[in-house]
């Protein structure tokens, strides 16, 4: 068919799959330029502004730099001094009731950014839990909590449990054969700890300490609340400030940059760490350690580290909700705010499954460059932060669509590009399990493509689709930036609320729709696990 | 619509001068083919000889580079036409058994049937096929002899012009796949359909066929009935595919090729005296003869020792080895094995055998 011959692999595997049908091309490009449309439209702006390269030169635009690059790595390089000794106490030690530690080490990771600085603030800020509480014995003042100490606190707290999980994934994978040798070889055990585990446990260090980067790149609930002057906060308060976009589009792109600098850093050491991984089968489980006296020490430190990240944010909360309900807090805001979650949630998580459809076909059944193309371009919603998205669909809107502004739908675009690449993942791994066998043989029985995706594929693989759907609505429940950029005004829901009252001092406001969120986040990270147990 | 030669019915299956290439790899390599309507034909050769590409280009899911197909008299494919796999009558079934999940047997069975009349067809088809009273059961609750023969039933339902079968039975374990062959041969010759069978198991290919075609690099090699493959295969390669195969060197000399094993006939014309041959004996055409039996010393290049059986069965192959390091395989009966290390002469009956000249390319 080709005049020049290509390499063989590549030539039979291009022209083994058959050409996908028009209507599918179409649906899967639509997808995918809206997948690109923010960070497009954010370049277009920055370029066709002549002073871009002197903003990003500017003072205060290399001041936000370095202040998010400082944050980034203050969170990370603490994220790994708690979650590694973590990790390691849960897996290889007799430390007492170590189930537990393993599951109060995991859970903060339910409690979203926002919440965490709301956590916080009301917990140890001016007015908060911890100075009503020392009230009686007369202490007035805390030490200052906004700005870095704060944002930094709050951002460990509840992302250095990525660290843990991924560190404890390669210590249980870890062939106990290589500790045991370096023990026969006559090195003692602090010594086979530090030259044989620690190099072995790098790349899932590596790979959990860039989670926690790519998380406080991109928070913006935890900075803005701690008034923190990083990216995210910086291209808030630069939109809000003034009409003028080309500010706001160049700081977005240098975050944008960032985040790309740590996924491609992220892709490199991810691709090494499977090259080191040992043969399969390693399943038997490491020697236990005894701690001895050493016990005492270490469940104080696991005490700390949970009591700070577990027991206060949901300490914090009950104390507000308690003090809430006493002083007649309205909670029909709060199912009122619920129902606009659930609303604007729900539609984004229809959205989202069937635009993950055309993509996931795309990539499995017709595998080629046209279809590689597509998926990556849909998973530019998971390189860009929240605030990004919202900011681009804010700027088009108000440039192109004037009509679509602060609307549900347009709200909803922004969700559907965020969002899909979740869908497209569980959808696709959905699609894999169906064999293109029982395809053919529905097309030998008579039915042309579009019937048997509707008759056959979709039918099977309904319950990945509902998957995925449950994954991106609970995932938007959870969504703050987007929304508190896009929402229609009104349009409350429930990320804004505690947003706005914990912003405003209102702690008591807060607490219920803090609760409900924390709720929701639990069900969303039970449901991760199961989902990646189950692979 | 292209008409077949002839005032006969129609070819189930016609191909001609059929090609496809994937990159710089020929699979399947101008392929001539003709199926009689209600044959059953086996399409044998090892893997990577282009026979399951030959299948996907007959279903259309494969688009040829060169030449056409025709199923009951109507082109499918072509220079200027390519039918979509739903437009071309054509049942499928595959290894894996392929049956919808989401869809109980009846559901299966009658996917390709229309509305009207479904429920009848379906009935008839699971009386057919033995599985009455499992019409409600899903997929997997079915064994996997009773999967592949709702696939064959769902094949046959909205009564194809062919059926196509692609490896079905190799995901089975050997005695229901014995079983199962036979169950599915009997059930499309009742059926009366036309089928085509891939495998790569020349056993099974030479139990259940009309007629097989062997093919290698995309090419067909030879299509005859099994008995024809077996005692007269056109080439060393089919030869050795198709059973277990000695080939033994021999010159030609007056009219004859000597080998150790005796002399054959050399048909008349490609060879001559001088000429290096290989003739082509089953090993149950072997009989050995212990040598203190004999009342003249063999020349010595002849005698045979026993170095090695191989247990059959019914039967007990006997690798032998003559001084030089060639080795022959015979066959006896079980009952009449010969101890390891005794040495025989080894001579066939037969004095005409297929003979392969050894200059011609393998």
């Amino acid at each position: 068919m080709e005049t020049v011959a290509p390499p063989t692999a590549a030539a039979r595997s291009a022209s083994r799959t058959p050409a996908p049908p028009a209507w599918l091309i179409g649906a899967g490009v639509l997808v995918a330029l809206l997948g690109l449309l923010p960070i497009g439209y954010l370049l277009v702006l920055a370029g066709s502004s002549e002073d871009a390269l002197s903003l990003v030169l500017r003072d205060r635009t290399v001041g936000v730099l370095g202040r998010t690059l400082l944050l980034a790595a203050t969170v990370t390089s603490a994220s790994v001094l708690i979650g590694v000794p973590m990790a390691w106490l849960t897996t290889r030690s007799d430390l007492p009731g170590r189930r537990w530690w393993t599951i109060l080490g995991i859970l903060p990771l339910v409690v979203p950014s926002y919440v965490g600085g709301y956590a916080v603030v009301a917990a140890f800020g001016p007015r908060g839990a911890l100075q009503s509480l020392l009230e009686p014995f007369g202490v007035t003042r805390l030490p200052e909590l906004y700005g870095f100490p704060g944002a930094a606190l709050a951002l460990t707290l509840f992302s250095f449990p990525y660290v843990v999980l991924s560190v404890r994934g390669a210590l249980l994978r870890m062939d106990p054969a290589y500790e045991e040798v370096s023990r026969s070889l006559g090195r003692g055990p602090w010594r086979t700890f530090f030259t044989v585990t620690v190099p072995q446990l790098r790349p899932a260090i590596t790979a959990g300490a860039l989670l926690v980067a790519l998380y406080s790149l991109a928070d913006f609930g935890a900075v803005s609340l701690l008034q923190f002057d990083s990216f995210t906060r910086a291209i808030y308060v630069q939109y809000r400030a003034s009409f003028d976009p080309t500010l706001a589009a160049v700081l977005a792109l240098m975050l944008v940059a960032c985040t790309a600098g740590v996924l491609l850093a992220e892709a490199r050491l991810r691709g090494r760490a499977r090259y080191h991984r040992s043969g399969a089968g390693a399943s038997r489980p490491a020697a236990t350690v005894h701690l001895g006296a050493w016990r005492w020490p270490a469940l104080a430190y696991c005490a700390m580290v949970v009591g700070l990240a577990v027991a206060v944010p949901i300490g914090t909360i009950g104390y507000w909700f308690i003090r809430g309900i006493g002083a007649g807090e309205p909670l029909t805001l709060v199912l009122d705010a619920t129902l606009n979650s659930v609303l604007a949630s729900g539609l984004a998580a229809l959205l989202a499954v069937l635009a993950s459809i055309p993509v996931a076909v795309l990539a499995v059944r017709h595998r080629g460059m046209l279809a590689a193309t597509l998926e990556r371009a849909t998973y530019a919603g998971f390189a860009l932060p929240g605030i990004v998205i919202g900011l681009a669909f804010v700027f088009v809107a108000a440039r192109y669509l004037p009509w679509m502004y602060q609307t549900l739908p347009l709200l909803l675009v922004a969700y559907l590009v965020r969002f899909v690449p979740e869908a497209v993942g569980i959808t696709r791994a959905s699609l894999l399990q169906v064999s293109p066998r029982i395809e053919e043989v529905a097309r030998t029985l008579g039915r042309p493509p579009s019937a048997v995706l509707r008759e056959v594929t979709l039918p099977i693989i309904r319950p990945g689709l509902m998957a995925g759907g449950a994954l991106v609505f609970l995932t938007a429940m959870k969504e703050l930036p987007t929304t508190i950029l896009l929402a229609p005004t009104g349009f409350d829901t429930l990320a804004v609320r505690i947003w706005s009252a914990t912003s405003e001092g209102f702690f008591a406001r807060a607490a219920a729709p803090a609760l409900l969120m924390v709720i929701v986040a639990a069900l969303s990270l039970g449901f991760v696990l199961r989902q990646e147990r189950d692979r | 619509m292209t008409s077949t030669a002839g005032t006969h019915a129609p070819m189930a299956l016609r191909a001609l001068a059929l090609s496809k290439s994937f990159g710089d790899v020929v699979a399947v390599d101008d392929v001539n083919l003709d199926v009689q309507p209600g044959e059953f034909l086996g399409v044998l050769g090892p893997s990577g000889c282009g026979k399951t590409t030959l299948l996907r280009l007959v279903a259309g899911f494969e688009r040829p580079d060169g030449g056409g197909i025709e199923v009951g008299g109507r082109a499918v494919a072509g220079p200027r036409r390519n039918l979509p796999p739903e437009q071309r009558r054509i049942g499928m079934v595959f290894q894996e058994s392929a049956l919808f999940p989401h869809l109980d047997v009846a559901g299966n069975i009658g996917f390709g049937l229309p509305r009207r009349g479904r429920e009848t067809r379906v009935a008839e088809l699971v009386a057919l096929v033995g599985l009455a009273g499992l019409q409600h059961r899903m997929p997997h609750e079915l064994s996997g002899g009773q999967q592949q023969r709702v696939a064959v039933a769902r094949a046959l339902a909205p009564d194809p012009a062919l059926i196509l079968l692609d490896e079905p039975f190799s995901s089975l374990d050997a005695t229901l796949r014995s079983q199962l062959r036979t169950e599915v041969r009997e059930i499309l010759r009742s059926a009366g359909a036309t089928t085509l069978f891939v495998t790569h198991d020349q056993g099974e290919a030479l139990e259940i066929s009309d007629r097989v075609a062997v093919m290698r690099a995309g090419r067909i090699e030879q299509i005859s009935t099994p008995e024809e493959l077996y005692l007269r295969p056109v080439n060393r390669f089919v030869a050795g595919f198709v059973g277990e195969a000695n080939l033994i060197a021999g010159e030609v000399r007056h009219g004859e090729v000597q080998t150790i094993v005796g002399r054959f006939r050399a048909p008349v014309g490609s060879l001559v005296d001088g000429d290096s041959a290989e003739v082509l004996l089953r090993p149950e055409q072997l009989h050995m003869r212990a040598l203190d039996l004999l009342e003249t010393p063999p020349r010595p290049e002849s005698v045979l020792r026993v170095v090695r059986r191989v247990f059959h069965g019914s039967e007990v192959h006997h690798v032998l080895r003559n001084p030089d390091g060639i080795e022959i395989e015979a066959a006896t009966s079980s009952s009449a094995t010969l101890e390891i290390g005794t040495e025989v002469i080894a001579h066939a009956r037969a004095h005409e055998v297929p003979v392969y000249p050894l200059d011609e390319p393998a």
